[in-house]
């Protein structure tokens, strides 16, 4: 079991529910095969650095697990198979990494953490 | 044999003193560098866009790394941009 981390860039054309019934989706792949869904967060609509798909916004949606190794590869085909997802990416964390995003979570400002960096 | 402090030059030599690089994460105790967090990778790129190399940033060897990886991440996501102007 490992940890883990993925965004997801839904485009923008979705409607509230399908933005949500698209996350559940993709969280409930991870209990199902034996992961654990630790955190899930949507960032809504957020204007694109550069144009993806002649889109300049996207819905972001960030999501923390624990799953086996083998699951990511079962889980990257259901990203690419889904055409509401416009980029996926996932990022294994290490213990500092889950320190730091527990840290973020508990009521700790990212402002205040930007400013001790 | 002129004593040291006999010796006088044209111009004056440049006694000006920087004060000494460091690395900021050794330093705070950092060791996750989050890619989702633009206005801190902002810290390091120029204005369009590029990495900034140790010699400026100051970074260790480790971390420039580690930074360099967190603002690939954050392009591929277009959290920051490839390339553009006046960025900052």
């Amino acid at each position: 079991m490992n940890n883990y981390e993925l965004m997801v860039i839904f485009t923008p054309v979705l409607s509230e529910e399908e933005y949500k019934a698209a996350q559940n989706k993709f969280a409930a792949l991870v209990t199902e095969n034996g992961g654990e869904l630790l955190h899930s967060k949507p960032w809504g609509l957020k204007s694109l650095a550069y144009p993806i798909a002649k889109k300049t916004t996207g819905l972001y949606w960030v999501m923390e697990y624990t799953a086996p190794s083998s699951f990511n590869e079962k889980l990257k085909i259901q990203l690419l198979r889904d055409e509401s997802v416009m980029r996926h990416m996932y990022t294994v964390l290490d213990k500092y990494a889950v320190e730091y995003n527990t840290k973020k979570r508990g009521g700790v400002h990212s402002s205040t953490q930007k400013a001790e960096a | 044999m002129a004593k040291a402090n006999e010796i006088k030059y044209l111009t004056a030599i440049k006694a000006e003193k920087r004060p000494k690089k460091y690395c900021r994460f050794k330093k705070m105790g950092i060791h996750y560098i989050d890619y989702k967090d633009a206005d801190f990778l902002k810290k390091f790129l120029n204005e369009q866009g590029k990495l900034l190399p140790r010699r400026l940033s100051g970074n260790s060897l480790k971390f420039q790394r580690k930074v360099g990886a967190a603002v690939k991440k954050a392009r591929q996501m277009a959290i920051l941009p490839y390339v553009t102007d006046l960025l900052k």
